[in-house]
């Protein structure tokens, strides 16, 4: 069973069991443009929610991903550093960054789910 | 011209705002201005058309004014007090770029110089929007007497650019067809007088349009039907000139960097070296005689991570020799380039450095500018 949140920040979170894969929304790569560079967090990276976790660069700018959960990674998606354009494509599939062993699910409390993220984005056009 | 009050601290407009709204585009402040960084097409999209086929840029923010004397010779030598550059010999309807100098060979702005090519004594001048303001008032300051600066602002500036772009405007103005490369005309499009430049900032064939602002949406309007024209904002223009390797004022050129460090000596004739009289010769003269502390330099990362602006720039040997001024992804270069300054003894061609991105050492090198082929037109 699978569970998709969302960030303020316009990322995703698929959980299953103890393992939560990210990425960023349609919405979000709407906004930055053709997705032109990723760079991804070492697999093993400890990181505490809201760190630095990914750069996504477009042609004209570059924007930190923050990481959506606190936990190790476990896994990141290799495939983006020869096809970056897979972050416009599919988004929220192929387009995933990485996975990370989440350890407080109490985090995944304040996310929001698909209805209340689109409402949240409706709201900020 | 007006003002949009969509933004927080009130931003001029430019004649073409409506329209840019109306085409979609993001609109974002820039020097003072609300201005399209980009239309639904997207960056990518809109630097890869201009590339192919035309673009068409709104680039009215730009000042644009005459400088007025009673002949060429007069008012060349008043511009000449305060650049390096040698309009004496420019023939009517000839453009040159050139910059304006301070006291220490630092670069106050880089401009575009035309002789006019009907009125005797008369060169028509665009410069940078953000530093317009000082620029007219430095070269108005700096005049002798019996000439005098008349800014422009009647008049929108418009760009269209690409390879298509000769034939798609010849047929808006056939004479178009005559001008090469750094040449104007005064030229009739669409029923209104409009002086036509064969230049740009893009490295591709095309024009710069001063149009009157009452016109400049209908001839916008009457170019952007054509098959093979789209609107192009700023963020394509941004990597369109990075790729043709040309400088942004502000960035990669600024009152701290001289041309010689600006790598811009090219626009230092000799003439003008012989006499020795524009503003910071001394300083200039002495970095050409015995070479510049410091230059401007293409920089190629290896891999796949953009540098941008702000880079520092380490030797290979770990030492920190100079910074990134504008860099990114060229669309057509199909990477990521970048410009910056280095100390001199590692801007040789082919010098392996290092680029610090977020951290991390990355390898990269000097190389030779532009990083795409310019294609300008020069006649046969």
């Amino acid at each position: 069973m699978s569970d998709l949140k969302f960030t303020k920040d316009h990322e995703w979170v698929r959980i299953e069991g103890d393992t939560a894969t990210f990425g960023i929304t349609v919405y979000a790569q709407e906004q930055l443009g053709d997705v032109v560079f990723v760079e991804l967090p070492g697999v093993g990276a400890e990181l505490s929610q809201g760190d630095d976790a990914a750069v996504v660069e477009s042609v004209k700018a570059a924007s930190e991903v923050y990481a959506p959960l606190s936990g190790e990674v476990v896994a990141v998606n290799d495939a983006l550093e020869d096809a970056p354009a897979t972050v416009n494509e599919d988004a929220m599939g192929d387009g995933w960054f990485a996975k990370l062993k989440f350890s407080d699910s109490g985090e995944l409390e304040e996310m929001m789910d698909e209805a209340a993220y689109t409402k949240f984005i409706a709201e900020l056009d | 011209m007006g003002t949009a009050s969509t933004h927080d601290t009130e931003l001029l407009v430019t004649p073409l705002h409506a329209l840019h709204v109306e085409l979609g585009a993001k609109m974002v402040p820039f020097a003072g201005y609300d201005m399209p960084v980009q239309y639904p097409l997207g960056v990518m999209g809109e630097h890869n058309h201009t590339r192919e086929k035309a673009g068409l840029f709104d680039v009215s923010h730009m000042g644009q004014a005459l400088l007025v004397g009673p002949d060429h010779e007069t008012t060349a030598a008043a511009l000449e007090a305060l650049t390096p550059g040698d309009f004496k010999s420019l023939a009517p309807g000839e453009i040159r770029y050139t910059v304006l100098l301070n006291e220490e060979g630092g670069i106050l702005d880089d401009l575009m110089v035309t002789r006019h090519w009907a009125e005797e004594g008369t060169l028509f001048l665009v410069v940078n929007a953000a530093c317009k303001t000082q620029d007219f008032a430095h070269i108005s300051a700096n005049l002798p007497d019996g000439i005098q600066l008349q800014p422009i602002t009647d008049r929108a500036l418009i760009a269209l650019q690409g390879p298509e772009a000769g034939a798609i405007f010849e047929k808006f103005a056939p004479a178009s067809a005559q001008l090469i490369f750094m040449q104007a005309a005064a030229l009739s499009v669409e029923g209104s007088t409009c002086f036509v430049s064969r230049s740009g900032y893009t490295g591709e064939d095309g024009f710069e349009i001063s149009v009157p602002a009452a016109d400049a949406e209908k001839i916008s309007r009457a170019l952007l039907q054509v098959d093979g024209v789209e609107a192009i904002g700023l963020g394509a223009r941004d990597s369109l000139r990075l790729e043709a390797g040309l400088c942004l004022y502000g960035h990669d050129i600024d009152t701290t960097t001289t041309p010689a460090e600006g790598a811009l000596l090219w626009a230092v004739p000799k003439r003008r070296r012989a006499e020795a009289n524009f503003p910071g010769a001394k300083i200039i003269l002495d970095q050409i005689a015995s070479g510049a502390p410091r230059k401007r330099v293409g920089i190629l990362p290896e891999g796949k991570a953009p540098a941008r602006e702000g880079t520092e720039i380490q030797s290979s040997d770990g030492k920190t020799i100079g910074k990134v001024t504008s860099g990114g992804f060229g669309p057509s270069f199909g990477g990521p380039i970048a410009m910056g300054y280095v100390e001199s003894a590692h801007a040789k061609i082919g010098t392996d450095i290092v680029l610090i991105v977020r951290g991390k050492a990355r390898p990269a090198q000097v190389v030779k500018m532009p990083f795409v082929p310019q294609r300008y037109h020069r006649g046969l």
